[in-house]
């Protein structure tokens, strides 16, 4: 039966954030006996509470509070007050996500080693390799039940899938297949497989796509340890003259600011509202905020380059059927610089519904040029590029100087400039695309911007050295022992890869080391 | 013989209904823009009904599909009446805005330019105002997520209650 702790409990671990890092971290903590309470920010929604239908279900799950946005990236100019599209609402992005569970090759993890430096990037090595996340990856993948591992079969292809592979095929890419995706592909883990409904991105009504909602949240609650506290927006962590954290102030579903006392605090808000949470937290000892001794707090935000291209064809495709993010195309993700920049890229089928087609395709576009292309929605097949993005001190979540949220909180401001290598590396991706689609018989190719940002990176980056990044290798905060960050903004670099699994497998190898440190009574 | 009546009082929409066979063309009847050829009316409560009839026309020629009947262009604009009905200031946005637009058109008006490219010209020269971005903005919203218009573009919509695509052609293509 799901705990309930006292607000002046201070032997609970607190976390804020109940997505991929947060569910991931509460549920293995509970289950080794650890008490936890997860403040979400959002509302309870169970998967049968899920829309199939995108406006209403971006109503119902999207976090929506006001942002704002500055730099040279289109969606500062299309959707200024919608950097991200992100999920307020138990479960976090997850409830979102499409799926796809990507392991990080091995150079990603050494960036710096491997790019060397590069002007205007930020670029630095992890403090953990490859060779120590396999186990936790290994785990992470057996919980999440990731197809093509553990002898569980890939997800069928859909139609979408079938044309991506067809001209992988003509332009000679060797590793295309229906990915590693954490959807079952069988039953397994009390729910169903995959139905191929489509709407993956607007929360899987069959629970077989894999989310904390559903699997980690529950399975903590039946423990006895584990308190999700629904519609708690954290507000400051408080510290004692040590400099210990001590408590989370919240406001609760009513308004009203309560605090929950602490043993430990584990920030897992994603890379906008960790950074913004840590940074409000201000005080007299920290006063450029919580963890910030060496300023990187907010700093080296990273989105991953991205883009789309969506194709035209004479014949139909129905692309919205089945799987969102059907299939993968490898080849590109490899670091080659004879191609005109460092690191790379996967080609991942993307399907949008007619709404959010007109929305997304070609942000303002208006007139018969646009137009047509939505006409020939049925016979469009599309695909998306994910590629690493890289550091900049300059991409960086700050404070509003004045405007504030319901609470009082000062927003976020999310500032992002396009470095060289992310422009060169779309522009490629661009073009084989087109020429993958044109193999099949394309009639009409459209390289389509940048989405607000879904995988939001790197604003509390892990560094082995206090001076360069905000935690250590097991996203504990270099300054105050106690406070641990939890979700991708503890990424030293992007990598090409989706990152949740890599959010997930960090959560467990987290959680391990704070049981650990708990039981030598170091925290 | 058809003949066209535009703004004509005295004339009752029911008596417009019944004639028929005017084609595609909206005819204004008191509060009212009025499809005869397909039996509806969009009654206005705040905008001039010629406003609404412009607005209808703008938004097509904003988002054209031919295979798109006016009746749901129709029914994407209208939230602009109720808008206006709320908020005096927005009222005159709107109204000033096709004011300026008819008066950029000429002698005929906005909709009195028979090609589609030369009202395009004239919304191409207001496109960077507040009032073409408030019509296209809540257009690409009011047009495109209205269910009766996906099956006119293959959209198929929910699919939840169907049992998903597993056995409705999630993998049928052929022309590969």
């Amino acid at each position: 039966m799901a705990a309930s702790f006292d607000l002046n409990n201070d032997g609970v671990v607190v976390i804020i954030g109940s997505g991929a890092g947060g569910g991931t971290l509460g549920n293995e903590l509970a289950q080794k006996g650890v008490d936890v309470v997860i403040l979400e920010a959002g509302a309870r929604h169970e998967y049968e509470d899920f829309i199939n239908d995108e406006w209403g279900s971006f109503a119902q799950l999207a976090w929506t509070d006001k942002r704002t946005t500055s730099g040279d990236w289109r969606v500062a100019k299309d959707f200024p007050n919608l950097p991200a599209w992100i999920v307020k609402s138990v479960g976090g992005s997850t409830t979102h996500w499409a799926g796809a569970s990507l392991r990080f090759q091995e150079h990603e993890f050494k960036t710096l080693s491997t790019y060397g430096k590069l002007e205007g990037a930020n670029l630095l090595d992890w403090p953990i390799t490859l060779a120590e996340m396999e186990p936790y990856y290994a785990k992470a993948e057996a919980k999440m039940g990731v197809t093509g591992t553990n002898d569980w079969p890939r997800l069928p292809g859909n139609n979408n899938f079938k044309v991506l592979k067809a001209g992988a095929d003509k332009l000679g890419y060797k590793e295309c297949h229906t990915g590693n995706m954490a959807i079952n592909s069988v039953e397994r883990d009390d729910r169903m497989s995959c139905q191929q409904t489509g709407f993956c991105f607007q929360g899987c009504k069959w629970g077989a796509k894999w989310s904390t909602l559903y699997t980690e949240i529950p399975k903590g609650e039946a423990t006895g340890h584990l308190e999700v506290r629904p519609n708690a927006m954290a507000i400051k962590i408080n510290h004692d003259a040590s400099g210990k954290v001590t408590g989370v102030v919240y406001a609760d579903k009513d308004g009203k600011l309560q605090e929950q006392k602490a043993r430990i605090v584990a920030v897992a808000g994603n890379s906008i509202e960790s950074p913004r949470l840590l940074l409000n937290s201000a005080s007299g000892k920290f006063p450029d905020g919580l963890a910030n001794s060496s300023g990187q707090v907010g700093k080296n935000y990273m989105r991953h380059t991205t883009g789309s291209v969506y194709a035209i064809f004479d014949k139909p495709v129905h692309m919205y059927r089945g799987t969102t993010m059907a299939g993968i195309i490898r080849d590109e993700a490899r670091h080659d610089p004879s191609r005109g920049f460092v690191g790379g890229y996967e080609f991942e089928t993307l399907s949008l519904g007619l709404p959010f087609m007109a929305a997304f395709l070609d942000p303002g576009a208006w007139g018969r040029s646009f137009t047509t292309a939505l006409d020939h929605y049925d016979h469009m097949a599309g695909l998306w590029i994910v590629g690493e993005d890289m550091p900049r001190a300059e991409n960086r979540i700050t404070l509003h100087a004045d405007e504030k949220d319901a609470h009082g909180m000062p927003i976020a401001d999310v500032h992002f400039d396009d470095h060289p290598n992310d422009t060169a590396m779309r522009n490629h991706a661009y073009k084989q695309a087109t020429a993958l689609y044109a193999a099949v018989g394309a009639t009409r190719t459209f390289p389509t911007p940048p989405y607000p940002s879904t995988h939001n990176l790197g604003t509390n980056r892990m560094s082995e050295k206090a001076a360069d990044g905000v935690v250590n290798k097991h996203g504990q905060a270099h300054d105050i022992k106690n406070l641990f960050v939890s979700d991708g903004s503890q990424f030293t670099t992007g990598a090409a890869e989706n990152p949740t699994l890599t959010i997930v497998s960090l959560a467990i190898r987290q959680a391990d080391y704070i049981a650990a440190q708990m039981s030598a009574k170091t925290i | 013989m058809v003949t066209i009546y535009d703004a004509k009082p005295g004339l009752s929409r029911r008596e417009l209904l019944k004639r028929g066979g005017i084609g595609a063309l909206l005819v204004i009847s008191g509060s009212a823009v009025i499809s005869p050829e397909h039996a509806w009316g969009l009654e206005t409560s705040a905008l001039k009904p010629e406003t609404m009839a412009t607005l209808i026309q703008m938004a097509r020629d904003i988002y054209p599909h031919d295979q798109v009947p006016d009746k749901y262009y129709a029914i994407a604009v209208k939230g602009h009446d109720e808008q206006a009905g709320k908020d005096a200031a927005y009222k005159a946005t709107i109204e000033d805005g096709i004011a300026d637009l008819d008066k950029k058109s000429g002698d005929g008006g906005y909709r009195g330019l028979g090609w589609e490219d030369q009202r395009v010209g004239v919304l191409k020269q207001i496109e960077a105002t507040p009032f073409f971005q408030a019509i296209r903005g809540g257009l690409v919203v009011s047009l495109y997520n209205q269910k009766e218009v996906w099956p006119i573009f293959g959209y198929e919509g929910e699919s939840y209650s169907k049992g998903g695509y597993i056995a409705r052609g999630f993998n049928d293509i052929e022309w590969l």
